[in-house]
């Protein structure tokens, strides 16, 4: 029977190469090429951190997925894509691209194993791991959003703070030895 | 059952997200809230006199744009390619090689083609062609020229509050192009109709009238510099007695007024009072001209030498031999490029000469205007401080090369003199980040607003990028710079990006290693309040021996002494 893992494996380069074409095409036609073309990670972060990445996360889903593992590298992608132009669908809909991208790179072994059911079961299989994939992705650009509004609400907390703190109008209540309770009766 | 198995590009076939293949002059911005910065109050433009004070809303389809709109853009651009060469130069030299797409940050983090700085002077270069050349005028696209449209003027108020003047892309342009100058342009023509700002315009009026940005007044400003006394004296220990608009004092010091007010840049502050505390300079504040930084830069260049004039006017007024500045960005760049055509030669200030070293600024000949930095590092360099630069050594840090000093001031090795001489632990970021090269904070510019974060997060990604580099790779947790916008910036950007690295100015680093003679216990805290032997601890390092508390007490010892 074949066995999807080593197929994935040997057929990673491909898969990796068409995920990553997917994700870049998500951004305009001039910056497609930039963002494919420029190798180093400091000219060309966005691309880079895309590419390392999703390569740490393929590796990850081929061996099962662990959610505190793959977290980071799902973080640091979904981290650029929280703040560019896109809807929350957008910036985490990449994830489920991979299916497609599978799919297609295996579609002459999934022909071959028409009717039976080990190689599809098998892919069942992965495409639910993406199916938690995505959602983990999901959560994680619910958090950065999160973040972006906590860090807005901190700079106007912060400014308020030093205002009240120059008018002189903050009382500072100062360190007790031990809590003021009321008496037992 | 194989044929139920869905083809690949059935599977999640709503996600498509490729954009649309359109002409880059189909294609309109869209203004999106965190993505662009509100416009300026009506009062705020009325009190420098602008054109056009309206409420307006980006978002909405009517921007109320004067009648005769067209004929003041047209006229506008014709008057500035008469009287700016460069301008006229830059519209037409560029040949389009292309050395500067991706070299600018606001492209890099948003990957919008409309940031490359060749597309953001097409903007406008297009307008050029299309209205006012024979070829462009005939054959609009084709030879890259189109017709003036409102659409227009919404892109041009998009991009070019979208750039944040740093020049980073002149470094690579083989004709020398600064798109920074065609932004300030670009911004000028923009201001003919009333399209401002609220984060430049209320900020310039608060300058102009009252004397700095945030608007305080000189008994306020005073106020809040005393507040800060108030600090120091708590957790350095020293009684610190500045003067205020004092005549005849030697040197008149200036810096921007977020370094009196917000963090981190109050830190950087109280490091100046020390330091010159701890010099026994002949120095005054001034309320009046308690601005160094000038926002009238990112309007029109009337504005920026007007409020330029006021640092001067001051000078004068109070009599002093000349100026020392603080840590700011874009304060120097109009300092070292444009003041003395503006307002110079400030005949009526003497050369500067350090009173402590004897060292005479020659550089600073005709603004008569020296940079804390370089009056620091020459202080080093003579010797004149006891610096125990151990005390900084729960800092792993990486030096920030401010576009504007570094770019615009050529500001390269003094600072990192400094630094290099105030702390152990210092790694520099990638080669092609620092120094010329280095990336923007992506909120210089007057784009430092709360409403647009998400647009300075991805401004600043490439900045951030590279401390993350330097965070894994030596562990860098402070990020050491002279600009008050990059104080203010750079904490919010590394909060998303790297949280683990926090944000100074350099003269604080100084202020900690410095050894003051009769140190006192308050000694042992920083000047943000915190336990240096609880950041020792953290830092895995052995604790200071800071003085013991005196046992009378502080404030009997006070007493006795009167």
């Amino acid at each position: 029977m074949a066995n999807l893992q080593e197929l994935l494996k040997a057929k990673s380069e491909t898969i990796l190469e068409h995920w990553f074409d997917l994700i870049i095409a998500t951004y305009p036609a001039e910056s497609v090429q930039y963002f494919k073309r420029t190798k180093d990670a400091f000219q060309n972060p966005v691309g880079h951190t895309i590419h390392r990445e999703m390569k740490a996360v393929f590796d990850e889903l081929l061996t099962g997925l662990d959610r505190e593992r793959v977290s980071p590298f799902v973080d640091r992608i979904v981290r650029i894509r929280a703040v560019q132009d896109y809807a929350p669908s957008q910036a985490v809909g990449f994830v489920l691209g991979l299916k497609q991208v599978v799919r297609k790179a295996l579609a002459k072994e999934l022909e071959a194993a028409a009717g039976a059911r080990g190689l599809l079961d098998q892919l069942t299989d992965f495409e639910s791991r993406v199916d938690e994939l995505a959602l983990i992705a999901f959560d994680i650009y619910m958090a950065c959003r999160q973040k972006i509004y906590e860090i807005q609400a901190q700079e106007v907390k912060s400014m308020y703070y030093n205002v009240l703190r120059r008018a002189d109008i903050l009382c500072p209540i100062p360190e007790q030895e031990e809590p003021d309770m009321p008496p037992e009766k | 059952m194989a044929t139920q198995t869905p083809k690949p590009q059935e599977i999640a076939k709503g996600l498509s997200h490729q954009p649309p293949s359109e002409n880059w002059m189909d294609t309109k911005p869209e203004f999106r809230s965190g993505m662009y910065c509100h416009p300026v109050k009506v009062a705020s433009l009325e009190g420098m006199g602008g054109a056009f004070a309206r409420e307006w809303n980006p978002t909405e389809a009517d921007w109320k744009l004067p009648a005769d709109w067209k004929g003041i853009v047209k006229d506008g651009l014709k008057d500035r390619l008469r009287r700016f060469r460069s301008f006229q130069v830059f519209m037409d030299i560029c040949v389009r090689c292309g050395a500067c797409a991706d070299k600018c940050h606001f492209f890099i983090g948003t990957g919008d083609p409309k940031n490359m700085p060749v597309l953001r002077a097409e903007l406008i270069r297009s307008i050029y062609r299309g209205e006012f050349r024979t070829a462009g005028k005939i054959l609009g696209k084709l030879a890259g020229g189109r017709k003036l449209t409102e659409e227009v003027i919404k892109e041009w108020f998009y991009y070019f509050f979208q750039c944040t003047e740093c020049r980073r892309c002149s470094v690579f342009c083989p004709y020398g192009i600064d798109t920074a100058e065609i932004t300030i342009i670009a911004r000028e023509i923009l201001n003919l109709l009333g399209l401002q700002i609220d984060w430049i315009g209320t900020p310039v009026n608060a300058c102009y009238h009252v004397g700095n940005h945030l608007g305080l007044k000189p008994h306020t400003f005073k106020e809040n510099i005393e507040y800060l006394l108030g600090d120091i004296e708590e957790n350095v220990g020293i009684t610190i007695e500045p003067s205020f608009n004092r005549k005849g004092a030697e040197i008149l010091f200036v810096t921007p007024s977020g370094d009196v007010f917000a963090d981190p840049g109050i830190f950087t502050c109280m490091s100046y009072l020390i330091l010159f505390e701890y010099l026994g300079l002949d120095y005054t504040w001034s309320t009046y001209a308690s601005e160094g930084g000038n926002f009238g830069f990112f309007t029109s260049n009337e504005t920026m030498k007007r409020l330029n004039y006021k640092m001067y006017a001051e000078s004068k007024r109070l009599g002093v031999k000349w100026i020392l500045g603080g840590e700011c960005g874009h304060m120097w760049r109009v300092v070292h490029q444009y003041m003395d055509t503006m307002n110079g030669p400030a005949d009526h200030l003497e050369v500067p000469r350090s009173p402590i070293t004897g060292t005479v600024f020659e550089n600073a000949k005709s603004t008569k205007m020296v940079h804390v930095t370089e009056f620091t590092a020459d202080l080093i360099k003579n010797g004149k401080l006891n610096l125990d630069k151990s005390r900084n050594d729960h800092y792993t840090v990486t030096w920030h090369d401010s576009c504007n000093t570094s770019r615009g001031f050529g500001f390269l090795e003094e600072p990192r003199y400094v630094l290099r001489n105030v702390v152990n632990n210092f790694y520099e970021m990638p080669d092609q980040t620092i120094r010329e090269q280095t990336f923007c904070c992506g909120s210089g510019s007057g784009l430092n607003a709360g409403e647009n974060l998400e647009q300075r997060f991805r401004g600043g990604l490439p900045r951030a990028n590279a401390v993350q580099f330097v965070h894994e790779k030596h562990g860098v947790n402070m990020l050491a710079n002279i600009c008050a916008i990059d104080r203010a910036a750079l904490k919010p950007l590394m909060d998303y990006w790297v949280p683990a690295v926090n944000v100074c100015g350099l003269s604080e680093l100084v202020a900690n290693a410095l050894v003051i003679p009769g140190e006192k216990a308050a000694r042992s805290t920083n000047l943000r309040g915190e336990e240096i032997n609880d950041l020792r601890e953290e830092a895995g390092l052995e604790p200071i021996e800071w003085p013991e508390e005196d046992e009378e007490g502080g404030e009997a010892g006070e007493e006795g002494e009167e």
